[in-house]
């Protein structure tokens, strides 16, 4: 379990500075916090003292041919469920109260498949176009690469993250945690679709996965012709196996699982699939018993990653209050926090770049006086759509509607520093 | 350059005028042609009226032995779930304040049941059934739900006239619907 005080007081130095350890790093580090909020740390590599590090060299070149974090990071994993009915198919969380800007380690990116992870040889792999095409085409990866490629950063993220019912999480990661950022590199489906000549009744794609859940989801034609990406690399590397390895779909903005993972066929049809996918499972069910379907976009959200829930403000005085911002329908135009209730609310600094579909980091400097609080983020997006409240949303969708949640989470912070989830 | 390739160039220029774009000829010569036999091995999509399901029937009796040796480890003797999904039962709860979703209860076309053990089912062994025996276990989760006889046998025709209990229950996404 990480240590997550923010803020303790470096009581090792005997002075009145104050140290600011970044969440989850401290235990590792060898900092205990006593009960009573105090630092006692070894003391041997502090000034006046040379650190041990200093007197040796350090690891050669080669002991790592591909880097890992440093040790003391160990404890920032995915956040995966130790009670969760099945793996096979499961999603384990990125640990967003953890990282910084907005882009998502590869290492730490959100996971979500429907039967496993694949391990595809990429010299065995095709993608196959078929249906209302002019020229039935197969590609292999290599092919797929020739065309003109792109870079862009966009965010991913799961349709139910989270769901509208109690227990609701404890932490970042645990509410909004199937969400990560990359840039992708790849190839736009639009060219693809060019080459092989698109008859003028296709209407829909569907697209396939070459995992043990043959996964199957149908894009509107409008979106293919669009953002659409046929990705094979992620953060400058070739895409982890998890992520779809050796090609994926992706569709900015639109719910993860229609981003298409193992992406082995495109079936160009009239009319989309109705699969199991998109009929019994990613449909939105209210209270009168209808059920919204093919709800593609994720509306605008935010939240505050620090602090945030599971953390610790163990000082009074200056924090930063920072989190992300992020909506499937463009850039994000603004985020208000309220550090009152929601009482009142002010802007937060947008950091750059502010990019079309992607994560956004906002920040605001905050003076906490050491009396409770309750803090939370609002976003709007370049439409003019404002983060609604867990309320508004339950009043209109109930209890069962399960995906598509953006509620605002306010986090409380208590008069000894500990952040809970003020709606749990 | 030959007359027949300038020919051909006009011909081409000609053709793309007024052509929507992702219909232009194919500019970077990359791929090659699918054979018809490469697209049928591929290609398990079944549409919820049921086009392209395959030749073949499958029996309720049959779909019972298979699934007490393939499914019911994971969903239940009596599709009652388990790790896996809960497959029967639930009519009449969807518009109440404890939907049960099931086979029976949520999914709106009978093909889809078919597509999805094809390509997905057993877990551990997915594309290992034959079509008769997709038939067959599909037949007998239907009639564990009461939507066909204990004595049926389906086939594509009598699978896609099947009407689900809540296949006119699906509305459109109405979203943005919180408004300020």
């Amino acid at each position: 379990m990480n240590n997550n005080t923010i803020g303790i007081r470096d009581r090792s130095a005997k002075t009145t500075r104050r140290r600011f350890l970044q969440g989850g790093s401290a235990a590792v580090g060898g900092v205990v916090i006593g009960a009573d909020g105090s630092a006692a740390a070894d003391t041997e590599n502090l000034p006046p003292n040379v650190p041990d590090w200093m007197k040796a060299p350090g690891d050669p070149m080669g002991s790592q041919p591909y880097g890992a974090p440093s040790p003391f990071e160990k404890g920032v994993v995915k956040n995966i469920s130790k009670s969760l009915k099945q793996y096979i198919s499961a999603s384990g969380r990125t640990p967003l109260q953890e990282l910084d800007g907005i882009i998502t380690p590869n290492g730490l990116f959100y996971e979500r498949h429907h039967g496993g992870v694949p391990t595809i040889d990429p010299a065995q792999h095709r993608l196959m176009l078929h249906g209302l095409v002019e020229r039935l085409l197969i590609f292999t990866v290599d092919d797929l690469r020739r065309f003109p490629s792109e870079s862009r950063i966009h965010f991913l993220e799961c349709s139910g993250n989270p769901g509208y019912a109690k227990p609701y999480g404890k932490t970042a990661s645990d509410l909004v945690g199937l969400l990560s950022c990359a840039e992708w590199t790849g190839v736009s489906l639009k060219l693809v679709l060019q080459e092989a000549g698109l008859k003028p009744e296709a209407k829909w794609i569907i697209a396939e996965g070459a995992d043990a859940a043959a996964l199957t989801r149908s894009i509107p034609i409008e979106k293919c012709l669009d953002d659409a990406m046929l990705v094979y690399s992620q953060n400058g590397e070739r895409l982890r196996p998890q992520q779809g390895y050796p090609l994926r779909l992706l569709l900015p903005g639109f719910e993860g699982n229609m981003n298409v993972k193992w992406l082995r066929r495109l079936h160009v049809t009239a009319e989309p699939a109705y699969s199991r996918e998109e009929t019994s499972k990613y449909t939105d069910l209210l209270p009168d018993g209808t059920a919204r379907e093919f709800s593609f976009y994720m509306e605008a959200k935010s939240i505050i990653t620090r602090p945030s829930g599971g953390q610790r403000l163990s000082v009074p005085g200056f924090h930063e209050i920072t989190g992300i911002a992020w909506s499937g329908h463009g850039k994000i135009k603004r985020v208000e926090v309220s550090v009152d209730d929601g009482k009142s609310w002010q802007d937060a600094r947008l950091q750059e770049p502010v990019l079309t579909r992607a994560l956004t980091r906002f920040r605001l400097p905050w003076q906490w006086d050491g009396s409770p609080a309750v803090i939370q983020s609002r976003a709007t997006d370049e439409t003019g759509y404002v983060q609604p409240t867990l309320a508004e949303l339950l009043a209109i969708r109930g209890e069962n509607y399960f995906y598509h949640n953006n509620a605002i989470w306010p986090w409380r912070i208590a008069a000894d520093g500990e952040v809970t989830n003020a709606l749990a | 350059m030959h007359w027949r390739e300038i020919c051909g160039v006009a011909f081409a220029i000609l053709f793309g005028i007024g052509a929507n774009e992702a219909q232009a000829q194919s500019a970077y010569g990359i791929g090659r042609p699918a054979t018809a036999a490469e697209i049928a091995g591929w290609n398990i999509d079944v549409g919820r009226d049921g086009s392209n399901l395959p030749k073949g029937s499958g029996s309720v009796a049959h779909g019972r032995e298979l699934f007490a040796q393939q499914c019911a480890s994971c969903h239940g003797e009596k599709g009652e779930g388990g790790v896996g999904d809960r497959l029967v039962g639930g009519q009449g709860t969807i518009g109440t304040a404890k939907p049960i979703r099931t086979v029976g209860s949520y999914w709106p076309y009978a093909p889809t049941l078919f597509d999805y053990i094809r390509r997905a089912m057993p877990q551990n062994a997915p594309q290992s059934l034959s079509d008769e025996d997709v038939y067959a276990v599909s037949a007998y989760v239907l009639s564990l739900n009461g939507l066909v006889g204990a004595d049926a046998t389906l086939d594509a025709k009598s699978l896609a006239a099947i009407k689900m209990p809540n296949r006119d229950k699906f509305v459109g996404d109405a979203r943005p619907d919180v408004k300020h």
